[in-house]
C-alpha cells in the first residue's frame, strides 16, 4: 500500500474509500466481539458470506464485522445500514431469510427484532431500544462504524484526522494544555488528571521518553478495555501517537492481558497496518514526529495492573511493584520519563483534539467530564457494556439501562471498582457514577464494573470472594498486603463457617486501616475495601452469620445444609443423576434424600431440581 | 526438550532479557507448559541467570510448569461469573473429575484451572474448553460437555 506521508494524501485516501463505498446499497453489519463470538456469530458469518456469494450480492451488499456493540446479552448482534435495523439473538438459519427478505425486498423479519421487555413492542432500531436510549455513547458508538480489522473504516470516519491537527497545528504544549483543560481524569481507576501527568512527564529531563497503554484488565468483572481495544485498535493508537507527540516521546507500548486473544490480534493488525501506510515510523505525515510501537502480551498478573509493576514486567521482570516516591513521569520504564495511561483515557484523546476541551468538559460532574464506559454486569436484566455521561446516577445505569432485576429477586447492592472498590447498598443508588462521590461513600468507580447483586447474594461472602482473589494475586513484596490480607481472610473465613466473634469485627476495621495506610502500592492500599464497605452497609448480615450462625442468602457452605422436601418431590431423579458425590438416594417412585454424611453442599442439586424440591436450612 | 525446538520461538529475541515474557508465552502456547530443559535453554540465548528465568516463570499466573491435560477447561469465577453460580461449575468440574483445579487428571484427559475473569461478563458465568468459549454455563451443560469429551478421548485411545 502506498505511504500516507502528507495530510493531502490522508484526506485523498479518505476520500477515495467513501467513493468507493458508494456502490453499496445496504451494509450487514455483525458483530464479532468476544461476547458475539461465544454466541457463535462466527457460524453467522460465514452463512451470510454463502448466502451473499449465492445470490451474487458481493458488489452491492457490504459485510462488516465489528467490535462489541454493548447489549451481548442479545447476541449475535446485527444492524442492516441505512436504515439501521436492529436484529438480535441471530443464528446461521436467520440468515438467507434476512438476505431474500431485508436485504432484497426491504421487509423486516419481525421475530429477530427486540422486544421492548415492558411495553412488549417490537423495536426496529438501536437508537429506540431503553438500553442504548438512556446513554450516551461516544467512544462505543464507532464500534459499530469499523471493522477493527480495516485502517480504511477508521480513516473512512475521520481517524488520523486528530493525529493531522496536531502535527501541523497544535504545539505539544497545546495539546498538553488542551487535555488539561478538558478536565480528563484516567480511566483505570486511579482517576489522576490526565493533562498534569503528560505535563509532569513532558517536563521532565531526558530525551528518551516513553508512552504505555496499559490494557492489563485484571478487574473481575470489568471488560470495557478488552471492547475498546478489541473493537476499534486505531482509535486507541492515535490516542498515543498524540500523547506521545505531547510529551515527546519515541516509541509506544501496549500491554495487553493474553486472556483477550481477540484484543491481541487486533491491536496487532492495527500496528502492522498503520505502519504500512506510514501513519507509524519516522516522520509521520511528512512531519518531524517519529514514533513506533511494539505489543507486549501479559503474564496474568492482576499486580501488573499497577503501573511500576507493569513497567517492571514489560523489562521482563517479574511483576512486582516499587515506591513511587519518584514517580514514573520522571523514573519510569528503563529509567526514562513514562507516561501510562489506560485504554480508555487514549482513546478519549483524539475526539478531545478534533472537537476542542470545551465540548468535552461539557458533559459530566463538577469534578468528572466526560463519559465513563461501564460493564454492567450481575443480577440485572440487560447487562452488557455501556456508557453514560459522568454524573448519571446509580439508579439510572441499573433501572433504566440495566431494566431492574433479573430474576425476581430484589437488587440489594451494587460492586463498584472491582477488589479496590466497595459495595453499595441500593439506598445510595441516586449517587452518581463519580470520581469523588463513589469515594466519598467508601468504594471508587476504579475502571467502571458494575456487578449488581440480588438477595442471593451473601455480602459476607462478597468479602470473601474478594479477599480469596486478593490474597492469590498479592505479589508477595510488602509485608501489609501480603500478610494482612491473609490474616483479614483467616477472620472472615471463621465468620463464613460459623466461628466468628464479634471482636473480630474490630479487628478487620483495624486491620483493614492498617493496610490501607501501609501498603506499598495503589492495590493494596485499596485492598481492604471490600470488607470495608460491606461492614459500613451490610454489618447485620456479618452479625446474623456470627451470633445466629446463618447466612441469610444461603450462600455460605458451612452454614447451611441442603433437604429434600418430601411434598414437592416428583421421584424423578435428575437430582440424583446430577450429585457428583453420589450423595442422593432414593429409588424410582420413592421420594429421594439426601446423605449429609457424603453431600459437598455443591449446591448443583438444587440448580436442577424443576420442582423447587431441594431446600436449604 | 531440545534447544533446537525453541528456534522459532528465540528468533530475534536471542540476548535480549527483556523478551522473556513474550518468549515464555510463545512456549507455553506452543508446548502446553514450560518444562526444566527449556527454562535452561531460554536462560542461556537470552542471556540471563537460570534463577531469573524461574522466577519470572513461576510468578505468572499464564505459565505452567507441568504438563496439562489434553483439555483444559477454564472456568471463569471472575465476579459477575461468581454471583450467577460460577462456583457451581466449578464444583461440578472437580466433583465430577475428582481433581483440585490446577491437576490433571489420572487418564492424562483433563486439567481444570480457573481463571479471575475472561471479560465475557455480561454472558456470565463463562467457561471455556479448550480455548473455545461457553456462555451461560450450568453445572447439567458443564456435566454434558465433560462426558463428550471423555467418550472421544476414550475413542480416540482404543482408535490407537
Amino acid at each position: 500500500m502506498a505511504k500516507v506521508n502528507t495530510l493531502k494524501k490522508l484526506e485523498a485516501l479518505r476520500n477515495k474509500i467513501l467513493n468507493n463505498r458508494e456502490k453499496y446499497r445496504a451494509t450487514i453489519v455483525i458483530c464479532g466481539g468476544t461476547g458475539c463470538q461465544a454466541s457463535r456469530s462466527g457460524d453467522v458469518i460465514s452463512e451470510i458470506k454463502k448466502e451473499l456469494d449465492n445470490h451474487g450480492l458481493n458488489g452491492s451488499v457490504c459485510l462488516r464485522t465489528t467490535g462489541c456493540h454493548g447489549f451481548c446479552e442479545q447476541g449475535p448482534l446485527m444492524v442492516i445500514e441505512p436504515d439501521n435495523l436492529f436484529y438480535c439473538h441471530v443464528s446461521p438459519r436467520d440468515v438467507s431469510e434476512i438476505v431474500s427478505k431485508t436485504i432484497l425486498n426491504n421487509e423486516i423479519v419481525e421475530r429477530l427484532l427486540y422486544t421492548d421487555p415492558v411495553t412488549g413492542k417490537l423495536i426496529k432500531t438501536e437508537s429506540d431500544i431503553p438500553f442504548y436510549r438512556a446513554q450516551d455513547r461516544h467512544i462505543l458508538a464507532q464500534n459499530r462504524q469499523v471493522d477493527p480489522c480495516s485502517i480504511e473504516d477508521y480513516i473512512a470516519i475521520g481517524g488520523y484526522a486528530a493525529l493531522g491537527k496536531t502535527l501541523f497545528e497544535i504545539s505539544p504544549e497545546s495539546v498538553v494544555q488542551e487535555i488539561k483543560d478538558s478536565g480528563l481524569r484516567g480511566r483505570g481507576g486511579g482517576g489522576f488528571p490526565t493533562g498534569r501527568k503528560w505535563d509532569e512527564c513532558r517536563k521532565a529531563p531526558g530525551d528518551e521518553k516513553y508512552v504505555i497503554c496499559n490494557a492489563d484488565e485484571g478487574d473481575p468483572g470489568a471488560y470495557m478495555d478488552r471492547c475498546v481495544l478489541e473493537g476499534n485498535p486505531h482509535l486507541v493508537l492515535e490516542g498515543m501517537m498524540i500523547g506521545a507527540w505531547a510529551i515527546g516521546a519515541g516509541q509506544g507500548y501496549v500491554y495487553v492481558r493474553n486472556e483477550y486473544p481477540l484484543a491481541v490480534e487486533h491491536i496487532r493488525v492495527a500496528v502492522k497496518q498503520a505502519r504500512e501506510l506510514g501513519l507509524l515510523g519516522d516522520n509521520i505525515l511528512g512531519s518531524s514526529f517519529s514514533f513506533d510501537v511494539e505489543i507486549a502480551r501479559g503474564g496474568g498478573a492482576f499486580v501488573c495492573g499497577e503501573s511500576t509493576a507493569l513497567m517492571a514486567s514489560l523489562e521482563g521482570k517479574v511483576g512486582e511493584p516499587r515506591p513511587k516516591d519518584v514517580h514514573t513521569v520522571v523514573d519510569g520504564l528503563w529509567h526514562k520519563p513514562t507516561t501510562l495511561n489506560n485504554v480508555e483515557t487514549w482513546a478519549n484523546v483524539p475526539a478531545i483534539i478534533q472537537n476542542g476541551s470545551s465540548k468535552f468538559a461539557a458533559k459530566g460532574s463538577k469534578g468528572s467530564k466526560g463519559t465513563k464506559i461501564l460493564a454492567l454486569t450481575g443480577c440485572v436484566k440487560n447487562t452488557g457494556l455501556i456508557e453514560v455521561g459522568m454524573g448519571t446516577p446509580i439508579r439510572t445505569v441499573v433501572f433504566d439501562i440495566g431494566g431492574g432485576v433479573s430474576n425476581g429477586k430484589p437488587i440489594k447492592a451494587v460492586q463498584t471498582g472491582g477488589p479496590s472498590g466497595g459495595c453499595l447498598p441500593v439506598h445510595k443508588f441516586d449517587l452518581p457514577v463519580d470520581f469523588d462521590a463513589l469515594y466519598d461513600a467508601g468504594s471508587m468507580v476504579g475502571s467502571g464494573g458494575m456487578v449488581v447483586m440480588d438477595e442471593n447474594t451473601c455480602m459476607v461472602d462478597v468479602a470473601k470472594y474478594f479477599l480469596t482473589f486478593l490474597q492469590d494475586e498479592s505479589c508477595g513484596k510488602c509485608l501489609p498486603c501480603r500478610v494482612g490480607v491473609d490474616r483479614m481472610l483467616e477472620i472472615i473465613t471463621d465468620i463464613t463457617e460459623g466461628r466468628g466473634n464479634f471482636e473480630q469485627i474490630s479487628l478487620l476495621e483495624e486491620l483493614g486501616d492498617t493496610i490501607s495506610q501501609t501498603a506499598l502500592c495503589g492495590l493494596g492500599k485499596t485492598a481492604a475495601n471490600p470488607v470495608i464497605s460491606t461492614l459500613r452497609y451490610f454489618r447485620e448480615e456479618y452479625e446474623t452469620h456470627i451470633e445466629d450462625k446463618k447466612c441469610p442468602a444461603g450462600v455460605c457452605q458451612e452454614l447451611i445444609t441442603y433437604a429434600i422436601d418430601p411434598e414437592s418431590c416428583t421421584c424423578c431423579g435428575v437430582c440424583k443423576n446430577a450429585c457428583p458425590h453420589d450423595a442422593i438416594t432414593g429409588k424410582k417412585k420413592q421420594i429421594h434424600a439426601i446423605d449429609l454424611d457424603l453431600c459437598q453442599k455443591c449446591g448443583i442439586c438444587m440448580t436442577t431440581c424443576k420442582f423447587d424440591a431441594i431446600i436449604v436450612n | 526438550m531440545e534447544s533446537n525446538n525453541l528456534d522459532p520461538i528465540l528468533e530475534g529475541r536471542r540476548s535480549q532479557p527483556h523478551q522473556l515474557i513474550e518468549v515464555l508465552q510463545d512456549i507455553q502456547e506452543q508446548h502446553g507448559y514450560i518444562s526444566e530443559e527449556s527454562m535452561v535453554t531460554v536462560s542461556k540465548e537470552l542471556g540471563m541467570p537460570l534463577m531469573e528465568v524461574y522466577s519470572v516463570a513461576s510468578f505468572y499466573k499464564a505459565f505452567s510448569l507441568k504438563p496439562r491435560g489434553k483439555n483444559v477447561i477454564t472456568i471463569c469465577t471472575g465476579t459477575a461469573c461468581h454471583v450467577r453460580g460460577a462456583k457451581l461449575n466449578l464444583n461440578q468440574a472437580t466433583g465430577q473429575l475428582g481433581v483440585t483445579p490446577g491437576e490433571v487428571t489420572d487418564d492424562g484427559l483433563f486439567t481444570i484451572e480457573n481463571v479471575n475473569c475472561l471479560g465475557a461478563c455480561a454472558l456470565a458465568p463463562v467457561v471455556t474448553e479448550n480455548g473455545s468459549c461457553h456462555n451461560h454455563m450450568t453445572p447439567s451443560k458443564l456435566r454434558k460437555l465433560i462426558r463428550s469429551l471423555q467418550k472421544r478421548g476414550t475413542e480416540d485411545i482404543s482408535n490407537g
